[in-house]
């Protein structure tokens, strides 16, 4: 900024009045000599070249005065920048410090606010606690209250109990002593005759003899009652030391290594496997003790049955038997940690662990191979299912098939089932040209029985009605015929329907009411009619059975599992075949 | 199983004889004697006035008829229909009476537990036992019959006397350090005597039979304690059920804490089978509403059936909260019975009325729950077999054996709701109670297991 105003004033000041003209000039080089040498400049290159050459200056100090003066002031300049920079910088910095600054004293003040709420809240506490603590005392002076009250209610209500109970026996007392004063009348027995004791006997005196008697008797029976559990102890105590025994003589079994005991003997061989030089001049000397003991066991065991001393010994025994079948397991255990590090270390374990791991890669290896025999055979299977299917629809249906057997079987109904298809396809068209055939033939015969009929009608004789009788016969065998075509696509009802027309022109045709009946006649034939254009119509009637399947789904479902049937198989099929598609 | 026809029954009074050849029952006044096999009437008595309380004879020869408003007792004969005996306490009031063991004594409980009567039908003797207390089991006789324990307050202590019953002997008396005792009972081999506290005091005292105390057990204080006990039928096991909802089993030997059986509201006991009654209502149809159809189903109509489902564990067993403000709260063990071949006890918990609980005492373990539909009246052993049978006061009667769990319709007419149950001494029939009828049930042995089998299914 202070750069761009300084060309501008000086451009100003030459355009006014400029600092050096033609009159001045010695002044100025003379001022800006001076200004020179107060500034540190070399004045006197211009000022040598003055005299010489008045007005003019020595051009080449003047210029390397100019110059040094520019270089001073672009460095000037340069450090003004730089000033106004770090002038520009601090500003920022200072602002910064002081919203720092501000911040800190808000937080300050917060702070501040904060520990005077907090003692305040301290205050409060101690306040309360103070209270609490009064609270509490005031409680616990109330509990010992409590306490004692209950205590003292208790004292009292056992003392009142006491007392009313000691008042009740008193009356009580009373009570007994005024009903046996007042003799009672109405207390009473009345026996009809008195009964035997149960057991027979008279009763007795009360004497000294009889209360003897009743002591004696039970203490009988105490004594008794301990006999009995007396016994049941002893059998108990009996089988315990049987338990001890047996338990005794195993232990003794398994420690002495006496060839005659398969177990040990067992063991023995075990050891003897081991190797171990170590362990056997110490289990002789066991051994050897076991058997000493064994045979004095021997002697003793009649004795010690009951025998304070014996079951002593009994006892001391098996604690000792017990100590040594411990130190001995200790001692194996030691061992075979002592075999097992030695094997160890002799490189032994490797074999069997080479040998497991082989056998393991090989299992796996085995796994392996069947998971891919399996899976080949999973794809063949599914090629196999694939590969005969005409469409994706049968694909589907067989997709469900299991085994191949039932794929099979499938098969060959559904080939069964097409075979059926396509003879009742070739019948039913059969049938719809022989429907078209009788449309043509009922069609001419009607035009034909319409001239009769206008001939009738014009002759009106009596010998003509014998005629159209026989007309109707045949009139009536046809309708018959047609009943099969109808029969193709219709439901049952339909069928029966059928049927009537056939009964019900019978009879008419024989009730000769001519005119009538053969007009109803006319009227009556647009099924005909009809049952033949929906012959000739195949898609039509497809449409229909369609239909007639959904009515009656179930019916149809449960027959065309067996493929027999004549109309229903072709429904079936139908059926089948809208499915799939 | 079959069942009898409905008889009238009042009070509740109904017993078969010891020896299990009569039933006796009252009906109003009049007390009728059957045959129990062919259930005709054999006699017919009617005494002054409606019988409260009666009881046969330990020799069926006699039944005690007690009129307790009256302060009456008659006594009737089987074997001399005209003979008689009535017993007149006068003014002083009756308020239980018993035969003694021997059949020839009659021990009356006068009002205000004043005194107790003893009346010889042999000698027409009267003689007094003064002091005994009234609590919930005052006095007991041994099994054998030879001696009866009664307990007694004297000067605010208590006391128990020991009495022979052959001439009512005093054997032994002795003071029993409990704060207000609440019960004496006999071991079934009449040599050890249980004596507990009243519920404010945890607290089993035993002693021998010439009085010395044996041991004492207490399981806790500062609660309510017993609630109820009960002998093992060998004598080796004494169950001692409390308001804190255990059954503590002690041993004969030691006397000490054998096991002990809690009653928790979550079964996951793995080898406990838990049997739910599950009812079905019969669905009727449109088509069944027909009038003459209603009328023959009338009876099955409103009965609903039911079957026993297992249930998969864990189970969660209903639980009435008690209002433990009230006196006697509804909470805690209160009957216990052992079966007779002591394999078996059987416990119902008061805030757990719908559940009855089984337990092996040879593991020590819980065996069965049944979970009912409604609270359990009553339960009884089989005399002879491990077989229980229990009420809840509908028309159905509930069986439990080892093998299962069955619940039979009682196809009495005329909603009969059996209130309580009783084996006859056989175990072939039950007798059940309704309100003011009673029926009996024959057992079939063979067909039975089929049945339960079934049902189980």
């Amino acid at each position: 900024m202070h750069s761009s105003t300084m060309p501008l004033s000086k451009s100003s000041y030459n355009v006014l009045s400029a600092f050096c003209t033609e009159d001045n000039v010695p002044r100025c080089i003379s001022y800006i000599n001076q200004e020179m040498d107060s500034l540190g400049f070399s004045s006197a290159c211009i000022e040598a070249s003055s005299p010489e050459v008045s007005g003019g200056l020595n051009t080449v100090p003047a210029l390397n005065s100019m110059y040094e003066l520019l270089q001073m002031q672009r460095r000037s300049q340069h450090s003004l920048q730089e000033q106004e920079a770090e002038s520009l910088k601090s500003s920022s910095a200072l602002e910064y410090l002081q919203i720092t600054n501000s911040r800190l004293k808000d937080q300050l003040e917060l702070s501040k606010r904060e520990t005077s709420g907090l003692h305040e809240a301290e205050r409060q506490l101690q306040l309360k606690i103070k209270t609490l603590q009064n609270c509490l005392k005031t409680e616990k002076d109330e509990v010992q209250k409590l306490q004692s009250i209950i205590a003292s209610r208790s004292s009292q209500y056992s003392h009142d109990a006491k007392r009313k109970e000691r008042e009740s026996t008193k009356l009580k007392e009373r009570l007994n002593q005024l009903l046996v004063e007042k003799r009672d009348k109405k207390l009473a027995i009345d026996v009809l005759n008195y009964l035997g004791r149960a057991d027979g006997k008279r009763s007795q005196w009360k004497t000294g003899k009889v209360e003897a008697r009743h002591e004696g008797e039970m203490y009988r029976s105490l004594l008794s009652d301990y006999e009995v559990r007396h016994r049941a102890l002893m059998l108990e105590n009996v089988e315990l030391k049987k338990v001890l025994q047996q338990m005794k003589w195993e232990m003794v079994s398994i420690l002495s290594p006496s060839p005659r005991k398969p177990c040990s003997s067992f063991r023995d061989h075990v050891e003897d496997s081991l190797e171990l030089s170590t362990r056997s001049p110490l289990r002789d000397s066991t051994a050897g003790s076991d058997r000493d003991k064994e045979v004095g066991d021997c002697s003793r065991e009649t004795l010690d049955q009951s025998c304070e001393h014996a079951r002593e010994q009994l006892t001391n025994s098996i604690r000792q038997q017990w100590r040594r079948l411990k130190s001995h397991m200790e001692k194996l255990d030691s061992q075979a940690s002592l075999v097992q590090q030695s094997q160890q270390r002799a490189g032994k374990e490797l074999v069997p662990r080479q040998i497991h791991e082989e056998e393991m890669e090989r299992m796996r290896l085995e796994v392996q191979q069947c998971k891919d025999f399996i899976q080949t055979q999973q794809q063949l299977l599914q090629q196999q299912l694939n590969s005969p299917c005409y469409d994706d629809e049968t694909a589907a249906l067989l997709n469900d098939c299991y085994t191949l057997e039932e794929k099979e079987r499938l098969k060959e109904e559904w080939r069964l089932f097409d075979e059926q298809r396509r003879n009742f396809e070739r019948e039913r068209e059969n049938f719809t040209e022989a429907a078209i055939r009788l449309g043509y033939e009922k069609k001419a015969f009607e035009e034909d029985r319409a001239s009769w009929l206008k001939n009738q009608f014009l002759n009106m004789t009596p010998f003509v009605d014998r005629k159209r009788h026989s007309a109707s016969e045949t009139q009536h065998a046809l309708s018959t015929s047609s009943e099969p075509d109808m029969r193709i696509p219709s439901t049952p009802a339909r069928l029966t329907k059928s049927r009537t027309y056939a009964t019900f022109s019978t009879p008419k045709a024989i009730a000769g009411m001519p005119s009538t009946a053969d007009l109803y006649h006319t009227l009556r034939l647009i099924p005909d009619s009809s049952s033949s254009s929906r012959g000739s119509s195949k898609r039509g009637s497809w449409q229909e059975s369609n239909t007639i399947h959904s009515r009656e789904d179930s019916r149809v479902r449960s027959r065309d599992r067996y493929g027999g049937g004549d109309c229903c198989s072709i429904f079936s099929l139908g059926l089948e075949e809208n499915s799939l598609t | 199983m079959n069942f009898s026809e409905v008889f009238k029954q009042s009070n509740q009074l109904c017993r078969v004889s010891p020896d299990g050849k009569y039933l006796a029952t009252c009906v109003q006044y009049r007390l009728v004697v059957r045959d129990v096999n062919t259930l005709q009437i054999l006699h017919l008595y009617t005494c002054l006035d409606q019988i409260v309380h009666m009881e046969w004879s330990s020799d069926s020869l006699f039944i005690l008829c007690a009129m307790y408003k009256r302060g009456l007792v008659q006594v009737w004969s089987l074997e001399q229909p005209d003979w008689y005996c009535k017993i007149d306490e006068g003014s002083i009031g009756l308020v239980s009476s018993r035969w003694s063991p021997d059949g020839r004594h009659i021990l009356n409980t006068t009002e205000f537990h004043l005194r107790v009567t003893v009346w010889s039908l042999c000698t027409k003797a009267v003689s007094y036992i003064k002091y005994p207390k009234a609590c919930q089991k005052g006095i007991d006789f041994s099994r054998d019959g030879c001696y009866m324990a009664l307990a007694e307050r004297r000067d605010c202590r208590d006391y128990v006397s020991v009495f022979v019953c052959d001439d009512w002997h005093l054997l032994r008396h002795f003071e029993t350090e409990t704060q207000d005792l609440a019960g004496v009972e006999w071991s079934p081999n009449g040599c050890v005597l249980a004596v507990w506290d009243s519920c404010l005091e945890y607290k089993v005292l035993l002693y021998s039979l010439d009085g010395r105390l044996l041991s004492t057990f207490s399981a806790y204080e500062w609660s309510l304690g017993i609630k109820s006990l009960a002998w093992s039928p060998s004598s080796q096991f004494l169950a001692i059920g409390s308001y804190d909802g255990k059954v503590r089993i002690l041993n004969h030997i030691t006397w000490k804490k054998v096991t002990e059986f809690d009653h928790p509201a979550t079964i996951n006991n793995t080898k406990a089978v838990v049997y739910k009654e599950v009812e079905r209502k019969p669905v009727v149809g449109s088509a069944d509403l027909s009038i003459q159809h209603h009328i023959t189903m009338g009876s099955t109509l409103f009965n609903t059936q039911s079957k026993y489902e297992i249930c998969p564990l864990p189970v969660q067993v209903p639980v009435v909260k008690p209002d433990l403000d009230r006196a006697n709260p509804k909470v805690g063990v209160s009957s216990m019975a052992f079966s007779s071949d002591n394999r078996y006890l059987a416990t119902k918990n008061d805030n757990m009325a719908c559940v009855v609980w089984v337990w092996d005492m040879q593991r020590l373990g819980l065996l069965a729950v049944l979970e009912q539909t409604s609270a359990v009246r009553c339960f009884q052993w089989d005399p002879r077999r491990p077989r229980l049978a229990l009420c809840t006061g509908n028309a159905k009667l509930y069986l439990w054996s080892p093998a299962g769990c069955v619940s039979v319709q009682v196809p009495a007419e005329g909603g009969f709701q059996v209130q309580s149950v009783t084996w006859h001494c056989s175990g072939d029939s039950l007798i059940l109670l309704g309100k003011e009828q009673l029926c009996l049930c024959y057992m079939e042995v063979g067909e039975e297991e089929e049945e339960e089998d079934d049902d189980v299914k």
